[in-house]
């Protein structure tokens, strides 16, 4: 177990990189603190695996240093940096059995035959396989040999740190949810480092203490599930988390005033002169048709999805959501939308904006 | 449902009739035809029963060139097998020199046999052959001519030359097609050079493998051409292996009837020995040893 340090890392797939949009991974700080569970959430092809593989040791960084316990191991081949990984697709040795898989990365590093023996029957018992354990790992479904990976990547106790690189891609749905508890469960019986990657933001707010989030190389923002939901500290985190995401209007701004197309929005804090695109961002959840007040909007339709309704609707031109309650009446001449003033937050370039303090 | 009868579709198969009848079946019956039969010339023919087949396991000939053959087909899977394998994992998997290696590799494997046989029959030679010559001038008495340790290397090392290549393109192939997740898997097991090897591309190779290994069994077991040029089956007879003692006895003594036989055990022992080999190898695969 131990605390990761990324210090001022950057990777690139290029020999020679000129500008920033040829790194995969931009410039990055950051400490995995020891026994916390990270999720690592970004959409395909943000630089996730990048990260990972780069922890683990199968890609040397470009630039910059990563320290476990504070110790450098930027140049530490994976094998000298005792870390269990799972991938995406799974990995299984054929021509063993699955007890013989589940205990190869112990015979590996020479442990006792009994530990092993009683340690597999462990991880065979979490992961549901105690009686395919003789078996040939050959033949077996697709769910089983990822099982497999997932068991052969806990069986390890000592490990400085678990990455799990979207592990649950190929499992039925109703195992995912039992595995994504056992990993949970795992977790706070044994306080390993975990980072799991992922694009599903279910699994990452489920699984994680703090979720990382991910967006063309950079990592935008790092904070609590409630933090993310709001106050997202980029629009990609707006829009890529919450069902649907958050709605951004372009936007005038001026003290604790926002102008859309000339039409006034309150908002709860006062911001300074402000540079770039600016816009505002609300979450479905904090609008609210009305009758009275507000911007006015053309209803595009209305999606009912069970415990609530989704409204489409059309605000001086930009698409908004707006969530409304199940039991919510809509009539013909609620035309205007409400903000909840203390939930509008401003974005200048698609960074949120820090407001002027009082 | 029922269906309706109609004999015209026979027409369809009967292309397909005449060409295997034509490659395969009349060309194969002709040679039992001739094996149960004895001539004297003149297009006269006398039947003789199974006495060509039972002479021939009674003769020693027969039974030292099939032992030769074995020896030889045992030593070059032996030597190409793992040497193939060897070759296929020190290729570079990306890059340029890919496709630099790939041509290299496949050139051996362009050179008609008599060629082969010719460069080697020359290379060997002592009065002029770069390698003879060589070997004579740093004192090695070396003559494939006269010796037949010298011969038997000779034929055994062109062999080598030749088709090492074809099972390391193989085995080439068999290890391009392992997903890096795997190697990766192993880098985080912890697990040695050997392992990796054993469990992953070992196992992801078999297939390929069992392939090349039939072929080269196959081929090697059927081998005329380059040691008839360079040796001419001497000196002796002590690399005449069966093709070559099979054409010794059809066209040379021009013995119908025992080469009929001949051609039919050759052909039998070929069929059950690479029925053997498949069998034994698909186990194993199965197993997983």
């Amino acid at each position: 177990m131990a605390k990761i340090t990324l210090d001022n890392l950057a990777h690139s797939y290029l020999p020679n990189p000129g500008s920033e949009d040829d790194f995969a991974l931009k410039e990055l700080n950051h400490d995995w603190n020891d026994g916390e569970a990270y999720a690592l959430l970004g959409a395909s092809g943000c630089g996730k695996s990048t990260l990972l593989n780069i922890i683990s040791g199968l890609l040397q960084p470009s630039q910059g240093r990563i320290l476990f316990n504070d110790q450098d191991v930027t140049h530490a081949p994976t094998t000298a940096r005792n870390i269990a990984q799972v991938f995406q697709f799974p990995v299984v040795y054929d021509t063993m059995t699955v007890r013989d898989n589940l205990a190869f990365p112990l015979r590996n590093r020479g442990a006792d035959a009994d530990y092993i023996a009683t340690r597999v029957q462990e991880i065979a018992a979490m992961i549901g396989m105690e009686d395919t354990l003789d078996r040939k790992a050959r033949g077996l479904t697709a769910d089983a040999k990822q099982k497999i990976s997932l068991g052969r990547g806990m069986v390890r106790e000592d490990v400085n740190a678990l990455l799990f690189d979207e592990p649950l891609t190929v499992i039925d749905p109703h195992m995912k949810w039992e595995l994504r508890t056992q990993l949970k469960r795992l977790h706070q019986q044994f306080g390993h480092t975990m980072i799991y990657v992922t694009h599903d933001q279910t699994e990452a707010l489920t699984f994680a203490d703090k979720v990382v989030v991910m967006h063309d190389g950079r990592v935008v923002q790092i904070g609590t599930p409630q933090e993310l939901f709001e106050t997202p500290e980029h629009t990609f985190v707006g829009y890529f988390i919450g069902s649907p995401g958050m709605n951004v209007i372009p936007a005038k701004v001026d003290g604790d005033r926002a102008y859309i197309n000339g039409a006034e929005v309150m908002l709860a804090r006062g911001y300074g002169k402000l540079q770039g695109d600016i816009a505002i961002g609300v979450r479905p959840e904090f609008a609210r048709l009305s009758d009275s007040e507000g911007l006015p909007v053309k209803i595009r339709r209305i999606e009912d999805v069970g415990r609530h309704k989704i409204i489409r609707a059309d605000c001086f031109g930009t698409e908004i959501n707006i969530v409304a309650a199940e039991a919510d009446e809509i009539r013909a001449d609620m035309t205007r939308v409400a903000f909840d003033a203390d939930h509008v937050n401003v974005y200048a370039n698609d960074w949120r904006v820090k407001e002027e303090a009082a | 449902m029922d269906k309706t009868p109609n004999q015209k579709a026979w027409f369809l198969v009967l292309p397909v009739l005449v060409l295997v009848a034509f490659s395969a079946v009349i060309p194969l019956m002709t040679v039992v035809n001739y094996s149960v039969q004895d001539t004297f010339g003149g297009n006269q023919f006398f039947w003789a029963g199974l006495e060509w087949f039972d002479e021939l396991l009674h003769s020693e000939r027969m039974w030292d060139a099939l032992g030769r053959q074995l020896l030889f087909s045992a030593i070059i899977l032996a030597i190409e097998v793992p040497l193939g394998i060897l070759v296929a994992l020190n290729m570079p998997k990306k890059g340029v020199w890919v496709s630099v290696c790939l041509v290299l590799m496949s050139l051996p494997l362009l050179i008609p046999w008599n060629v082969v046989g010719t460069i080697w029959q020359i290379f060997g030679r002592v009065d002029i052959g770069l390698l003879g010559h060589t070997l004579a001038a740093l004192g090695i008495e070396y003559n494939y001519t006269q010796n037949t340790l010298d011969a038997w290397i000779t034929v055994i090392v062109m062999d080598v030359w030749h088709w090492t290549s074809l099972v390391a393109l193989l085995a080439y192939a068999g290890l391009q097609s392992i997903p890096d997740a795997y190697y990766q898997a192993a880098k985080i097991d912890q697990a040695s050079r050997w392992k990796v090897f054993r469990y992953i591309e070992l196992p992801k190779m078999m297939g390929v493998l069992m392939i090349a290994i039939l072929l080269r069994f196959m081929d090697s077991f059927m081998i005329y051409t380059e040691p008839f040029v360079v040796t001419g089956g001497g000196p002796g007879n002590a690399t005449t292996f069966l093709s070559i003692d099979l054409v010794k006895m059809a066209l040379g003594q021009f013995d119908l009837g025992p080469a009929a036989a001949f051609s039919i055990m050759y052909f039998l022992v070929i069929l059950l020995i690479s029925w053997v080999f498949y069998t034994v190898m698909t186990n194993l695969d199965k197993k997983g040893s």
